[in-house]
């Protein structure tokens, strides 16, 4: 397969904003002072970073089966995170986390 | 090109495993497991492009779904005891 090198240009800009949203996500996981407030990275910068590298695929790919794939994984993963850390958060807080406030030692 | 991809994800996960393994309580390990599951998806959908193999995306898509699972079947036991 030949690529033209304005889609390899593509791939590449989206492969680095992709990885360096997981990798924001990451430190967010980590550093973040409470459990709720950890959520927020799992949830939201998690999925849009693997969406920024599943789509740069999709670019490399062109327009085949592994490409309907690929949407299919996007899509799919979209709607699951979100839910799960949705999920996540009602556990926790039928289970009795009590949310960190100002000034509080980090938990 | 996608290698280093690959590398950085998984130094990503390595980052998520320390909060896995100090997580004070235990909705802190359950989500360090979920985003270390998602990393895991992508890392798999990577490395059927580095090594040629295309039918690495299902295996990813199925990933996706037993991550999914595990994170709700964790949950649903927490708050309710038991699995049936």
């Amino acid at each position: 397969m030949d690529h033209s090198s304005i889609a390899i240009i593509i791939v590449g800009i989206l492969l680095f904003l992709g990885c360096f949203l997981i990798f924001v996500a990451s430190v967010g996981i980590v550093r973040f002072p409470d459990f709720y407030s950890r959520l927020h990275p799992a949830g939201k910068t998690d999925s849009m970073g693997q969406a920024m590298i599943l789509v740069s695929l999709m670019i490399y790919e062109g327009f085949t089966l592994a490409t309907i794939k690929l949407i299919i994984i996007v899509l799919f993963i979209f709607i699951v995170n979100p839910t799960a850390t949705h999920a996540l958060a009602n556990a926790a807080h039928a289970g009795g986390v009590v949310p960190w406030r100002k000034g509080e030692k980090k938990r | 090109m996608f290698y280093w991809a690959a590398i950085i994800i998984i130094l990503c996960a390595m980052l998520v495993l320390y909060r896995a393994i100090k997580g004070p309580i235990i909705c802190d390990r359950v989500l360090a497991i979920n985003a270390i599951g998602t990393k895991a998806v992508i890392l798999i959908a990577l490395s059927g492009y580095i090594f040629e193999r295309p039918h690495f995306l299902d295996i990813a898509l199925t990933y996706a779904l037993i991550n999914f699972i595990a994170t709700i079947a964790f949950q649903k036991y927490r708050e309710m005891g038991r699995l049936d």
